[in-house]
């Protein structure tokens, strides 16, 4: 007892796992190691949070935004100190550029020996400061709760992010005074979530006499919650505005949804980047002007008004001039413009709308998305597109993916419904995402169709996760597009770089059947297209996790594609407009 | 549209074109950040700089309010409008950041900063640095008989002044603060 205050004494281990569940954390993904011991023991004595073994820390960071991206809430990964904590850079970087919230604990050697080059020591805060949103090292058990809970606020709080908790190991064996959330002091940090009304005012007028709108949303839709994807289409349909997103903000808008244009950018639809270049009016929601999305930033939309609803103040202005900006959450925002709107009597500019859909409806005859499917050599397109057919009516489909041409025709071929449906690495491309991320999607939900949707080179990442997901009997669905290439990598070598394939096929390749059962899971593997729809029904019966070799073309370039230093109106369609299309100036581009 | 005027490292050649409606002329602020004086806070502000590729010229740090544990970062930096307003945004993005206010937009501050001047000579230049200082107002805070220590203080401008002066007559050694400012006003 704490002669002072009367309170009982807790250790800091004990105060962590207090503080997660006071926290509601059900969930942890981690791997246990010297210095985070004595946490490991107070989760083994209690059963109110499971623990996720993963098989390296990467792997922990990508599955807890995979559970935080399917359902909104912060996901938690728990990981040693030294080597622990630098597999997790990439987890946190990933999150950072993504804003998914997650808190990432990590032990750290006692506070006596840091500094002193002491086995498995490394600066945590130090090497994670530039790659979280904030980050703690907690020298004394009494701080420990405090910190655990502003740690939550922070990354659930404004625009979200990864936040690091640093505990060195005698602060977690030390006795202190545990505080649970309600009881500490509020935070100075609190983001403003209400827009500034005359602002509103002002994007209210622009929708009522727009003649060429459109919506161009981002990931901020769906991290501001399900109301905002409500909003936004209560909004869509009130206007009758066109609507195209970003590769993170598929699903907040139904792809079904009669205003829906398909994704922007380097790999959008003919549409959607027509419509982005032609607009009068742009309305960016919760999107932040990334160079994927507009190509050559002095050809980007140039006879536009742009009007951008961003929480974060720093993506304001920080690429593209915004002529109406609006500091906000975008759920509060939609929801003041949508009733002044309505107030002012749902005006807008009928005949001009009508004239910008009928162009909009020529653009769509180009039919950018088109391919043949012929002969016995899979497309890759054709596979994607036979895995949403057999997949769309399951109510409860999670996608995930890892990164290069596979994301981008899942992104496309796919149609998402829902918010929070779709777990991707946008902002830093993080080859080896999808399988780890895809496991906590579906620890999240168990009852979800959970699907992988991969490229070879990408999976063997991060493929010793096969033995979390069957150990703890996870039926996510690996389905490889195995084309043997690095084929993001490959289209730029043909395009750019004189068809010298640097480096970019996959040789020595393991027998992917043989793989998962060597894991103790389901491997099938499929060549032929007559028979991939039998294959990805046997996949989708089997009740567990199954990797899924499908074998496609070798060389299949992913198209459209606004190539490097072009505008939105320069696109390519196809094979036969690829030769000389990037200068030298665009060729230094990424 | 004519080049951006960037230093060394930034993106004017590449052909992202990241800021071609911005005007491209480079302005010099001065920016007080008030955060919370906690460890690593002063990293935060450095690294954003750094990693962003933002210019540091004169950077102090002290605590303000000890009951508070608040901390004054004063930074003067140099970049285009839409740089300036970068750094701003993003100094406000960071959480133990409690305040940011740009002193060269609120109107003309006062700033000071410290120096000292070691000065080395003898006979007819260590008398004509004895002058100087007193036309600037320097003390002597430490003397040898071929040396001084001069202590000044006053805008940046005054101090580089004053260096130019003493640097025929035998400077060989300079410490400086950076600078301190405050908005004028009842403010």
């Amino acid at each position: 007892m704490n002669k002072q205050t009367g309170a009982r004494q807790i250790t800091g281990a004990q105060m962590v796992v207090k503080a997660l569940k006071d926290q509601g954390v059900d969930t942890v993904f981690g791997y246990p190691g010297g210095a985070v011991l004595p946490i490991y023991d107070e989760i083994f004595q209690q059963n109110d949070i499971r623990h996720f073994l993963v098989r390296h820390e990467q792997a922990a960071v990508h599955a807890a935004e995979g559970y935080a991206r399917s359902t909104g809430k912060p996901g938690v990964a728990l990981v040693t100190s030294g080597p622990g904590a630098t597999n997790a850079v990439t987890g946190l970087t990933d999150a950072l550029m993504d804003s998914i919230p997650i808190v990432v604990l990590t032990g750290q050697v006692p506070t006596f020996m840091i500094g002193s080059d002491a086995f498995q020591e490394a600066d945590t805060v130090g090497i994670t400061r530039p790659c979280t949103k904030h980050n703690w090292l907690v020298k004394d058990t009494d701080a420990l709760p405090r910190v655990i809970h502003e740690a939550f606020h922070v990354a659930t709080s404004g625009r979200p992010g990864p936040v690091l908790i640093d505990i060195p190991k005698d602060v977690q064996f030390a006795s202190g005074t545990y505080v649970g959330p309600k009881q500490v002091e509020t935070s100075h940090y609190q983001p403003r979530l209400k827009g500034d009304i005359e602002a509103i005012e002002h994007l209210v007028e622009l929708i009522e006499t727009a003649e060429r709108p459109i919506f161009y949303t981002g990931g901020g839709v769906i991290n501001s919650g399900r109301a905002a994807s409500q909003l936004l289409r209560e909004l869509v349909e009130a206007t009758g505005f066109p609507i195209t997103s970003t590769l993170m903000g598929l699903g907040a808008y139904p792809a079904s949804g009669k205003h829906w244009l398909g994704m922007l950018g380097m790999h959008g639809l003919y549409e959607a980047n027509m419509a982005m270049h032609d607009c009068d009016l742009m309305i960016n929601i919760g999107a932040r002007f990334d160079d994927r999305i507009t190509g050559r930033i002095d050809a980007f939309s140039p006879k536009s008004q742009k009007v951008h609803i961003d929480i974060d103040p720093s993506s304001i202005n920080k690429v593209v001039k915004t002529d109406v900006p609006i500091l906000g959450d975008v759920a509060h925002v939609l929801e003041d413009a949508l009733r002044l709107w309505k107030a002012r009597g749902r005006k807008v500019n009928t005949a001009k709308l009508q004239k910008w859909w009928s162009q909009i409806e020529q653009w769509k005859t180009v039919k950018c998305l088109s391919y043949k499917q012929e002969g016995k050599i899979i497309r890759p397109q054709y596979a994607v597109e036979r895995l949403e057919a057999l997949t769309k009516d399951h109510p409860n489909r999670f996608i995930c993916t890892e990164v290069g041409q596979h994301q981008m025709w899942a992104a496309q071929y796919m149609g998402f419904e829902d918010p929070n449906r779709w777990m991707t690495s946008g902002g830093l491309g993080t080859m080896g995402y999808g399988q780890p991320a895809a496991m906590g999607v579906q620890v999240a939900h168990p009852d979800g169709l959970v699907i992988n949707v991969a490229g070879e080179a990408s999976w063997l990442m991060n493929m010793q996760e096969m033995g979390t997901m069957v150990q703890y009997r996870l039926p996510v669905k690996q389905f490889i597009l195995n084309n043997e290439r690095l084929g993001m990598v490959r289209q730029w070598q043909e395009l750019l770089h004189g068809e010298r394939y640097s480096s970019s096929w996959s040789e020595a390749l393991p027998d992917f059947v043989k793989l998962a059962e060597a894991f103790g899971a389901k491997g099938i593997v499929c060549s032929d297209p007559d028979d991939l729809d039998d294959a990805i029904r046997e996949m989708l019966a089997h009740d567990g996790p199954v990797i899924f070799d499908c074998l496609v073309a070798k060389h299949e370039n992913c198209f459209p594609m606004i190539p490097s230093g072009k505008a939105h109106n320069e696109m390519l369609l196809g094979e036969a407009e690829t030769q000389g299309v990037i200068d030298a100036k665009g060729s230094v581009l990424v | 549209m004519s080049p951006l005027k960037l230093k060394k490292g930034s993106t004017s050649h590449s052909a992202y074109n990241l800021r071609p409606t911005f005007s491209d002329v480079s302005e010099r602020h001065t920016i007080a950040v008030i955060v919370d004086n906690e460890a690593g806070v002063l990293a935060r502000v450095i690294g954003l700089f750094s990693g962003r590729g933002y210019n540091i010229e004169s950077l102090t740090v002290a605590e303000v309010d000890h009951e508070g544990h608040l901390s004054r970062i004063t930074v003067v930096t140099t970049g285009t409008p839409q740089v300036i307003e970068q750094i701003k945004a993003q100094l406000g993005r960071i959480v133990p950041v409690h305040d940011v206010r740009d002193l060269t937009v609120e109107g003309k501050a006062v700033e000071r900063e410290l120096a000292l001047f070691k000065v080395q000579g003898t006979g007819d230049k260590r008398i004509e640095a004895l002058r100087l200082a007193e036309i600037f107002r320097a003390n002597v805070v430490d003397s040898t008989l071929d040396s001084f220590v001069f202590e000044i203080t006053g805008d940046v401008g005054k101090i580089d002044a004053f260096a130019d002066l003493m640097r025929p007559i035998g400077l060989v050694e300079m410490a400086r603060t950076g600078v301190a400012a405050l908005s004028r006003g009842n403010q």
